[in-house]
């Protein structure tokens, strides 16, 4: 039906979408460049006027920026080998027949779908806290101490309850992936003599590549604004011992109510972001021709 | 009632040509095959005149009507599409009374109309199912049956049993013809199989790059190929053909020769051959032969014998050989 | 391949699951548990806390002291109203994009998609402030607002996969059959796309409930939906576990049951449909 008169027609359904997000996108992100060249700090209003690149210095070098870079990068990394792995283990697992199938998916799939503040605090308190926690009872119960998991490792505890709850996304993934596996390639191989772990390594892992990719990549989008996790357990701290770039940025900007600062802050995550939009771009790009 | 003409229509998108300049008429109640290879322009040419695609120039008539321009569903047309592209959300009696829907009449009519196409179509036991639940050679019935229920000027078939298996498609063609002589409306069909276009058709058009080749009743194109193209594509096994010295001798560029009008001997003849492999099918047997002029296929009666590596003796009938020039038109 | 599976291996298979799961669902299993007893019981060690009374209190004591219902009425109208307002703006624009489709459509989905991946503190002071200055600070409108935009590129994504899935050969038949623009939207379309904004809602809904980055910086106390609610969670007098437990299993229960439903939505959606 693509006569002239439904184009236009078209054109006018699509027109308030494009508009919104535009002005969205826009709008804020213009504001933030223009804060982040200016003096603004919300606690000292005589301080105006243009700033250059001063704000980007200042973040850029103070000593905090690339202790959050280097937990940023962290807690991305960590997380994606723990779900990526754990996620492809685990879809092998569902992928099998068993009994009450449904009822371990239900169990394996619920973490992501708890939200992030309710997980923090589930984990910081019914299970991490050294002395009413659960891990503190078991570890008395074994006649160890309690180890007190946010104090003394942080990051890798923030870690630990993000990978909980994006496992089961992955999981999904490669679950879905899996059962595209092409039966008949499988059957084929097992004829010319292709045992179990063979098949797996030629034929199946080269199949969860694409899978692979996709979970890296989107998980990556998400994983770099982590926030509410961070907010909820330790404050990025002690000190700033769980301090990411997100967390950092909110610092800067809500906290010590540093504009200027912050929005240079922001900046560096978006251009950070946008880095790995490009390639997330790309391969979605090459699906929608697909 | 039915008669269509199509004058100087073309039909481009923006990366290709694909209709360049197409005349033709159809007459008031034939059975018209479109046939070609892949990528012809037949499908094309077929939702040109069902009004889903616009043509880049040209005039479409319907009954002397011009219809150019205007959208299929004032064309009185009814088209079955190779998916049958039925409503899955609809029963069998909703999907064949949705036409009727559409066109306003009573609910009376509605069902009358309904029950008589099922009954025809032997559907009546099947009105209350979804698409879902009804086997390929059902859903087209029910695809016919929607289109039967319009009484369109013409039906327009487009590769209707290419989805079907090989068993289900000798017997749905057989039905396709029966309800020609019921309707006499005039119908158009669309396939790449030369089979379906011999046996069903009135009249062929034979169609390559979007121009047609030749057009004329199924016996007319097998006997007398106007070129090369049409000579090759129709008939099956395929047409033999020779060039070189051989041809030359008998004063053209390519000589083609049908394998029945070959004479095969085990004793003498024009052109001496070597049996590669023989296709016994019972009724007939092809053995296909490397020979002095190249390979050939010649066909053999179900009783003849003939083993990998005999010598046979091949002959050509002179009557029934064709003759084509250097640009492959016949002489 | 159908072939017979050893009992054993089945029975060996299940065994290994069940272990995992547990273990991966213990976090929400125990605070669900938790959740059923006093505050005095739900800090003692696992058997002992079992095997005390099991109450309903805390989740009286929550509603009590901290008007629960008011959070969880702000959590279902951010999301619900949310994903209803950009259903209404996508709905169109997805199916001039799925049928209509341009040279430049493609890319403009790209471009959609691509506003999604912007990480949100980047805007966060601008919007911060404007907020501020247009007096939305911790409204329901201001955030019903924003979640809109925010999930809009995903609600036209998804919505846009579905739309494409009707065999263009329907709408053609159709149109073949006499239908006006008009009955083919209302007899054919909306019909065979019903169960794909079900779909959409249901997924987006349930992203919009758990959103914990603008729930957080801007509600505070009026508008504050259940994720800043438990945020802030902490009782004045020390104690409160039992009554966190009961506040967070009933914040997460209603998402639990809908997520179990929007497997194959999640996998579609936020993959972009890059895994199929």
């Amino acid at each position: 039906m693509a006569t002239q008169q439904s184009r236009l027609a078209a054109r006018l359904m699509v027109a308030p979408s494009v508009i919104l997000l535009f002005i969205w996108m826009i709008v804020p992100l213009v504001a933030t460049v223009w804060f982040s060249f200016r003096n603004y700090n919300l606690l000292n209003p005589n301080l105006t006027g243009w700033a250059g690149f001063n704000n980007y210095y200042y973040f850029l070098t103070d000593p905090n920026f690339l202790t959050a870079i280097w937990h940023t990068l962290a807690v991305v990394v960590g997380v994606l080998i723990v779900t990526v792995v754990g996620g492809i283990l685990l879809a092998l697992m569902l992928d099998r027949p068993m009994w009450g199938q449904g009822i371990v998916r239900i169990m394996v799939i619920a973490p992501f779908f708890v939200m992030p503040t309710v997980s923090g605090l589930i984990w910081k308190n019914l299970l991490m806290n050294p002395v009413n926690g659960m891990f503190a009872h078991m570890a008395k119960g074994l006649g160890l101490q309690p180890y007190d998991f946010l104090n003394q490792a942080p990051l890798t505890s923030i870690i630990v309850i993000v990978a909980w709850a994006w496992l089961p996304f992955s999981t999904l993934i490669f679950l879905t992936s899996l059962q595209s596996l092409d039966g008949e390639q499988q059957e084929a191989a097992e004829m010319d003599g292709a045992g179990s772990l063979s098949r797996f390594i030629h034929l199946t892992i080269p199949h969860l590549t694409r899978a692979i990719t996709v979970v890296i990549l989107i998980q990556t989008i998400f994983l770099l604004s982590v926030f509410a996790e961070i907010a909820v357990t330790t404050n990025g701290g002690p000190g700033t011992a769980s301090t990411t770039l997100t967390y950092l940025v909110y610092v800067q900007a809500l906290l010590n109510y540093d504009v200027g600062g912050g929005t240079a802050g922001g900046m560096v995550a978006v251009i950070l972001a946008n880095i790995v939009a490009f390639f997330v771009m790309r391969m979605i790009g090459k699906n929608l021709d697909a | 009632m039915g008669k269509i003409v199509l004058k100087n229509v073309s039909k481009s998108f923006i990366a290709a040509t694909i209709i360049p300049n197409i005349d033709l008429t159809i007459e008031d109640g034939e059975f018209v095959v479109f046939v070609g290879p892949s990528g012809c322009g037949k499908s094309t040419l077929l939702r040109l005149i069902a009004g889903l695609e616009d043509t880049s120039g040209g005039t479409i008539n319907i009954d002397g009507r011009d219809v150019t321009g205007e959208a299929p569903a004032k064309r009185r047309l009814a088209m079955v599409f190779q998916s049958y592209a039925l409503y899955p959300h609809m029963t069998v009696a909703q999907n064949i009374a949705f036409p009727l829907k559409m066109a306003g009449e009573s609910k009376d009519v509605i069902d009358r109309k309904v029950k008589a196409a099922a009954a025809t179509l032997n559907l009546a036991n099947y009105l209350e199912r979804r698409p879902g639940q009804l086997s390929g050679g059902q859903r087209q019935r029910v695809a016919i049956g929607r289109a039967i229920v319009r009484q369109p000027s013409a039906f327009l078939f487009d590769e209707p049993l290419s989805n079907l298996d090989a068993a289900l498609r000798g017997t749905m063609r057989l039905e396709i013809c029966e309800l020609h002589q019921q309707l006499k409306t005039t119908m158009i069909y669309v396939t790449h199989d030369q089979v379906e276009a011999m046996t069903m058709a009135d009249k062929i058009v034979v169609l390559n790059a979007g121009n047609i080749e030749q057009v004329g009743s199924p016996m007319e194109l097998y006997n007398k190929p106007r070129n090369l193209f049409v000579a090759a594509f129709i008939g099956s096994p395929k047409m033999n053909f020779i060039g070189g010295a051989a041809a030359a001798g008998y004063g053209a560029q390519t000589i083609g020769v049908r394998p029945e009008h070959l004479n095969i001997s085990k004793t003498e003849g024009q052109w001496r051959a070597t049996v590669g492999v023989a296709e016994h099918l019972g009724s007939d047997t092809f053995i296909h032969v490397q020979s002095d002029v190249g390979a050939l296929t010649a066909r053999a009666d179900g009783e003849f014998d003939a083993q990998h590596g005999d010598t046979i003796y091949l002959t050509p009938e002179r009557s029934k050989m064709h003759r084509f020039d250097a640009n492959q038109g016949i002489i | 391949m159908a072939r017979q599976i050893k009992g054993s291996a089945k029975a060996g298979n299940t065994l290994i699951a069940w272990v995992i799961g547990f273990v991966i669902f213990f976090p929400i299993l125990w605070t669900i548990l938790m959740s059923f007893h006093g505050e005095g019981d739900a800090i003692k060690s696992p058997l002992p806390m079992l095997a005390s009374p099991w109450t309903f209190d805390s989740y009286g004591e929550v509603q009590a002291r901290s008007n629960y219902s008011l959070h969880f009425f702000n959590s279902v109208v951010i999301s619900l109203g949310s994903t209803v307002l950009a259903l209404i703006i996508a709905i169109p624009a997805a199916w001039a994009m799925a049928f209509v489709p341009g040279r430049r459509t493609k890319d403009l989905l790209m471009w959609m998609l691509s506003t999604k991946m912007m990480p949100a503190v980047g805007v966060l002071i601008p919007m911060y402030l404007g907020f501020k200055a247009l007096g939305l600070l911790d409204t329901l409108t201001g955030l019903v607002m924003l979640m809109t935009l925010a999930n809009l590129p995903l609600v036209v994504w998804m919505l846009y996969t579905y739309f494409k899935e009707i065999p263009g050969e329907i709408l053609e038949a159709c149109r073949m059959d006499g239908a006006s623009l008009r009955s083919e939207i209302t007899h054919i379309l909306v019909p065979l796309a019903v169960p794909g904004i079900a779909s959409t809602l249901l997924l987006n809904v349930i992203l919009a409930w758990n959103e914990a980055f603008w729930t957080l910086q801007l509600t505070s106390s009026k508008a504050a939906p259940l994720t800043q609610f438990i945020a802030s969670y902490s009782s004045p007098e020390g104690l409160f576990y039992a009554k966190l437990s009961a506040a967070s299993t009933m914040a997460i229960a209603p998402i639990l049951i809908l997520g179990w439903f929007s497997q194959k939505q999640l996998v579609r959606g936020l993959t972009f449909g890059a895994v199929k």
